[in-house]
């Protein structure tokens, strides 16, 4: 009973939510929102790049800042996608208390709610990697890809993530009038500290600490490594780790972030029901 | 007789009434949003974290210390065009799902003045963000400014957010036909013009017919103008010469404003007659 109520919920949400993403207007409009803002943000980096370098994209750099970037977009749209569903369903639409009161589990809705950005961020990336080796020359040999470990890093990332994301949304309960920037503020932050565009070397060296705490570090270095391996030995930042210690890593540190993530979850969720926060609304 | 005598009960028209208009909706921007101390904060920490990042990936390639300024200066103008999205194009579109949009034109005042108090109020709001920025991008980065004409920097900066305003004057009445559709719009209009802008490199990297057709936004010859009278060696990198960009600032400041009032009396109109004053199309 409790396995049918877990999938129905995490089923339905995924379904609302692909509904609220992408319904808003018609498909083809809504393929070129999909696509031109991950194109852009990249397009920021390949021209600043393209500047300084003189348009040699063959040095290690460029694919390090080029993939790093185009899988960082899986960050903000898994870890908001699922914290945002409550500031949707809360000041939105209105629906939370009603998702409350329905025969639902509420963290596996939220997480449900997260797959409508997972959907549309993996064609973000997928189209951002397609245009680095159509246009940009980012050479990723398909027959050369470590697919194993590609996959393998995919799945434990995201649900990383995911699970990042219900410790927002946990916090988005308990907050009112800045719930909206929680998700952008972390997702900013991890974008620094997690070597997504710029070696952490660049780093001053007593914020490198940092870096080297965050899963994604390990997991954007992984994704690097299995697509275009002699991209990590040009860096030292974590040259001296062998693809499977960095697994290694990545899942201990995913399964502590994890853990703590499910337990503020349950936290903040006692919390805002004691104080009756589930059906406030700010109108901010 | 007594109560309609006092000081609050003075009917105001004409030019006072105009006057009073813009004062009063600038007034939430400029006081209001600063009582709110925790909005500042994220107000501040999400163009920092922009900076901070395109800073390193700079230093990543050993770029000449112009490009730190020139992201510095871009990160601090960040937070005028997001104030243009989200609090000018957008705001008549939240007013109308928070229902105070009838009550706007029910009053009996003009709409541009309100259109005029959102952009006078988040101009000086947002002008004390954009400062705080700069001075945390330049005392993390060290950069340093050498301005070589400031009157033409002063005059580059006013013209440049007149023109930015009156764009999302006019862009405000745009939405004001959109449902939700309207976040979505303003969402898109982020990393797009950031790129095409020129926020964080000079806008002549890109090919001339590109930041020719992105100078229809006034901050792309804004800040190229402003990079150029306050780097050194900003003047190798502009796109157009001070004064001619001045000159173009200008005129897209009367074009701008002209079409807001223009744009604003129709798709009030259109709005009327098809009934979406009130609708919340959610």
């Amino acid at each position: 009973m409790q396995n049918s109520t877990s999938w129905r919920s995490f089923r339905m949400a995924a379904w609302l939510g692909w509904v609220i993403e992408s319904n808003w207007t018609d498909p083809f409009l809504f393929a070129v929102y999909s696509i031109v803002k991950p194109i852009s943000g990249a397009a920021i980096l390949v021209v600043m790049y393209g500047i300084i370098s003189g348009g040699n994209f063959d040095t290690p750099l460029f694919p390090y800042i080029y993939l790093g970037n185009a899988f960082y977009i899986y960050v903000g749209a898994v870890m908001t996608g699922v914290s945002w569903a409550v500031v949707d369903d809360r000041e939105h639409y209105k629906t939370l208390k009603y998702m409350y009161i329905a025969p639902i589990n509420i963290p596996i809705y939220l997480l449900g709610r997260g797959v409508a950005r997972f959907i549309t961020g993996s064609i973000a990336v997928v189209i951002t990697i397609a245009a680095g080796i159509w246009f940009l020359n980012v050479n990723i040999n398909f027959a050369e890809v470590d697919w194993l470990l590609f996959i393998v890093t995919l799945i434990v990332g995201v649900v990383m993530l995911a699970l990042l994301g219900l410790l927002l949304a946990g916090v988005t309960l308990t907050v009112a009038r800045h719930e909206g920037f929680i998700g952008e503020a972390t997702a900013g932050a991890l974008y620094i500290f997690s070597g997504a565009i710029f070696p952490l070397d660049v780093l001053p060296a007593w914020l490198r600490p940092i870096g080297y705490f965050m899963p994604t570090t390990y997991w954007l270095e992984l994704l690097r490594r299995s697509l275009v391996g002699n991209v990590a030995a040009a860096f030292p930042t974590l040259a001296n780790f062998s693809d499977l210690q960095i697994l290694g890593i990545m899942v201990g540190l995913s399964i502590f972030f994890g853990t703590i993530s499910i337990w503020v979850f349950r936290w903040c969720d006692k919390f805002a029901r004691e104080r009756g926060l589930i059906d406030r609304t700010t109108n901010y | 007789m007594e109560a309609v005598s006092r000081k609050y009960s003075r009917k105001y028209t004409g030019w006072r009434l105009f006057w009073n208009t813009i004062i009063a909706r600038a007034y939430p921007r400029i006081v209001g949003q600063q009582r709110e101390v925790s909005w500042l904060v994220f107000d501040l920490i999400m163009p920092i974290l922009g900076v901070v990042a395109y800073v390193f990936v700079y230093r990543a390639l050993n770029a000449p210390e112009e490009y730190i300024g020139f992201v510095v200066m871009g990160g601090a103008m960040t937070a005028f065009w997001m104030n243009i999205l989200w609090s000018m194009s957008s705001q008549l579109y939240w007013e109308k799902e928070q229902g105070n949009l009838a009550l706007y034109i029910m009053a009996p005042n003009s709409m541009m003045a309100i259109l005029l108090g959102m952009a006078l109020g988040g101009m000086l709001a947002t002008a004390l963000r954009a400062i705080v920025v700069t001075l945390i991008g330049v005392w993390l980065f060290g950069v340093s400014f050498t301005v070589t004409n400031y009157v033409q920097l002063i005059l580059v900066f006013m013209l440049a957010m007149v023109a930015l305003y009156g764009m999302g004057m006019m862009m405000a009445s745009a939405f004001l036909l959109f449902g939700r559709e309207a976040w979505h719009m303003a969402n898109l209009a982020q990393e797009p013009i950031f790129l095409a802008s020129g926020f964080y490199f000079p806008i002549k990297s890109l090919p001339f017919w590109v930041a020719a057709g992105a100078s229809i936004i006034p901050l792309t010859l804004g800040m190229d103008a402003m990079r150029q009278l306050i780097f050194p060696t900003g003047f190798k990198f502009g796109f157009l010469t001070v004064h001619l960009e001045i000159t173009i600032l200008a005129v897209l400041c009367v074009v701008f404003i002209v079409t807001a009032k223009v744009l604003l009396g129709h798709i009030e109109k259109i709005a009327i007659r098809e009934g979406r004053i009130t609708e919340s199309r959610r």
